[in-house]
């Protein structure tokens, strides 16, 4: 069984939390105490049918606001597959929420109120999708109960979009008409749409292929810890630990121990405490080298022939999520994968205008929420592949030394 | 040869990987250790994590005095067998040295006295990191939390104010006095859980599987005789076939009916099972609609 990771996006009211609800509820996934305990709530509120929105929304704010503020992860599985869903809030005050829950997502499911259409969040979270190359897209247009189930309708909304589409480069996209709140086409194929001829929804999710997503050509291991037990029988032991973020490492192989740049081969690989002779993404492994080498937290190995880059300059997208403005000259430690460096805002390059999708430049500020490229100047090169090649060793987060929170969410350009 | 993680071993390297992370990041780490099944698989995950090495962390338990007997002979053994520092600090210490009154009541818990143990422990020893076998799928506060999740220097976690957690980069960064709770197997669901157990065959205590116990039978759920529950007269007591699906307190943990005396049968049962793990065994949770984000709020794991 393997899993998918899926994050739903859309406005407010487009009824994200009612579609999850909705398929936790139709693949059986809902306990009988949690359903008697959300039964109990719609009564409260005075609500007709069960509220399946409140399955999710686990914070005593949200019940009371009727509105998703952080991202609830859910899990179910059908025989084919375990799913890890990230239930994200659509209001754009939390846009940082929904771009955690992005983050490791395989597959996206943007909703369309089919009455309303393509509307500014529509676009912001597509936009997001394509900037965090999500490999995946389904755009699910939702209470097709409300516009008399017409194919029209459903059309319109799919030519709107394939136009954000094409200008955001979003490959891979589905559209699926559905009504989360009456189960069309969710679990079972609607037959109030007879005229859709694609798969209901879960069957999607079921069958979309997630295999490829890791990339198993290009080899990256950042070393996360040094084991050296030190003790009588294993005096010389030195391993380094870490997960293969992507490709494969076999013993023998001639690798370049990274900033630093010394080259030595792969003496021996350990996994789960048994050798292998060879290892592949994303298996969290022990790897010992022939030379010894000073190696530490923040290091990577990579095979001799493919080189990532090294710089101390280099521009980045990047979503910014703190309430205090980025500008030109501030400092800030950044993160990515084991390594940790100090690095100042050279450039603010252009920010994105999510309605236009077009590029402001001259702009001084990056205001919470705000997409952006930027330049980055670090304190020591940093090891790193383009986001956009190899996205697990191109992402990156910003935290603020002062008051340690993570406040952008980076892609290096 | 087809090179790809199956669900568990994909769980499996990222639980090793938030393991190492804590490793690498912190001076002052602990593994939460109370004896259940998910503390008993982080102990197994780290086994893989850090070997041949030891752990860069001690186990604590946290005890509340009113563990099953069974759960505590396993934990010692536990660590006899592994090797690994353990610190036990005890509720009934805090409770004198803090004159705090013994909670009232037929299942009198001293599930909400822990925290002020743990919390006393965390400042104690100045753990900066502390790691513990919460799951997501456990309860819809949970589902909220982050996987590095930092609480204040009051222990408090502040819902509403979450870090953003990208990707797989965990920002581990605090302020003096400040702790991060890391839950390393967030991502699994109780299933996961046990066909992981299974799998590895991780020994479990006795208590997991089906066996006869004196209980009583309270509002539905079945909790069983100990000097930590007040018996009346109108309950009847009566021996029964029954396994726990968590372990905590005897005094605030249900027990279900079962004949499920191997892996494969539980694995079974919880399959067919149509209450989640917390509804069918937990009779602290019941109180209020939030009990659970309120208790985390002030500190509790």
């Amino acid at each position: 069984m393997d899993i998918l990771r899926f994050i739903t996006a859309g406005s407010v009211d487009d009824g994200k939390s009612t579609l999850i609800g909705r398929l936790l509820y139709d693949s059986k996934s809902i306990m009988i105490d949690q359903l008697t305990a959300i039964q109990q709530q719609t009564k409260h509120k005075a609500v007709g049918e069960i509220d399946l929105a409140l399955l999710t929304d686990g914070l005593r704010a949200e019940r009371e606001q009727g509105i998703t503020i952080d991202v609830a992860y859910k899990y179910f599985s059908t025989p084919k597959r375990k799913f890890i869903i990230a239930d994200a809030p659509g209001h754009i005050q939390y846009t940082r929420n929904m771009i955690t829950g992005a983050s490791n997502a395989n597959l996206i499911i943007v909703l369309i109120d089919a009455r309303n259409g393509v509307v500014e969040q529509t676009r912001r979270h597509s936009l997001i999708a394509s900037i965090l190359k999500i490999p995946h897209v389904v755009v699910a247009v939702n209470k097709m109960d409300m516009v008399g189930y017409a194919e029209d309708v459903f059309n319109n909304i799919m030519i709107d979009y394939a136009v954000v589409a094409e200008k955001l480069g979003l490959k891979n996209v589905t559209y699926i008409p559905i009504s989360a709140l009456k189960g069309d086409n969710i679990v079972e194929k609607s037959t109030a749409m007879s005229w859709y001829d694609g798969s209901s929804l879960l069957s999607f999710l079921e069958n979309v292929p997630v295999r490829n997503d890791v990339n198993l050509s290009v080899t990256r291991f950042p070393v996360q810890y040094v084991i050296r037990p030190q003790g009588e029988t294993l005096h010389d032991y030195r391993g380094y630990a870490g997960k293969l973020i992507s490709g494969i490492l076999k013993v023998g192989d001639a690798v370049s121990v990274l900033p630093q740049g010394i080259n030595t081969h792969i003496a021996s690989i350990e996994h789960n405490g048994k050798n292998v002779e060879e290892a592949f993404a994303p298996q969290s492994i022990i790897v010992h080298l022939a030379d010894d080498v000073d190696v530490s937290r923040g290091n990577v190995i990579v095979p001799v022939q493919q080189q990532p880059l090294s710089d101390k300059a280099f521009s980045s997208m990047i979503c910014w999520m703190d309430t205090k403005p980025l500008q030109i000259g501030n400092r800030y430690w950044l993160q990515l994968n084991s390594t940790l460096v100090k690095c100042i805002v050279t450039n603010i390059n252009y920010v994105l205008n999510v309605d236009s999708l077009t590029k402001q430049e001259h702009i001084d500020k990056i205001q919470l929420n705000e997409i952006a490229s930027i330049t980055l100047k670090t304190a020591t090169p940093l090891v790193y592949d383009k986001y956009e090649s190899l996205p697990v060793n191109g992402a990156a987060i910003l935290i603020d030394e002062a008051t340690n929170v993570t406040v952008g969410a980076c892609m290096i350009q | 040869m087809e090179r790809y993680l199956d669900h568990l071993d994909q769980l499996e390297s990222e639980a090793i990987h938030i393991l190492r992370e804590v490793a690498g990041q912190f001076e002052r780490p602990v593994l939460l250790f109370s004896g259940g099944k998910d503390s008993i698989t982080l102990v197994h995950l780290a086994l893989r994590a850090f070997r041949p090495g030891n752990f860069p962390f001690p186990l604590l338990h946290i005890d509340t005095g009113h563990n099953f007997p069974e759960a505590l002979a396993f934990r010692d053994q536990l660590v006899h067998e592994i090797q690994e520092h353990l610190i036990v600090r005890k509720v009934e210490d805090t409770m004198k040295v803090k004159n705090l009154p013994e909670p009232k009541g037929k299942f009198a818990s001293r599930n909400a006295l822990q925290t002020f143990t743990l919390l006393d422990a965390i400042d104690e020893f100045k753990f900066d990191a502390c790691i513990g076998g919460a799951r997501r799928d456990e309860e819809k506060a949970r589902a909220k939390e982050r996987i590095f999740s930092v609480r204040d220097e009051f222990g408090q976690w502040e819902p509403k104010l979450q870090r953003p957690e990208l990707w797989n980069i965990y920002n581990g960064k605090i302020h003096k006095g400040e702790n991060v709770r890391v839950f390393p197997i967030s991502n699994w669901t109780e299933l996961d859980v046990w066909h992981y157990i299974q799998r590895h065959q991780i020994e479990l205590p006795s208590i997991y599987f089906a066996h006869e116990r004196e209980v009583i039978e309270h509002e539905g759920q079945l909790v069983a005789v100990s000097p930590y529950i007040k018996i009346d007269e109108t309950d009847v007591i009566t021996k029964r076939r029954v396994r726990y699906r968590t372990v905590g307190d005897m005094s605030c943990t249900a027990a279900v009916e079962s004949n499920a005396d191997t892996l494969e049968k539980i694995i079974n049962e919880i399959v067919a099972t149509k209450t989640s793990e917390r509804g069918e065994t937990r009779i602290d949770d019941k109180v209020s609609e939030a009990a659970m984000e309120d208790r985390k709020k002030n500190g509790y794991f």
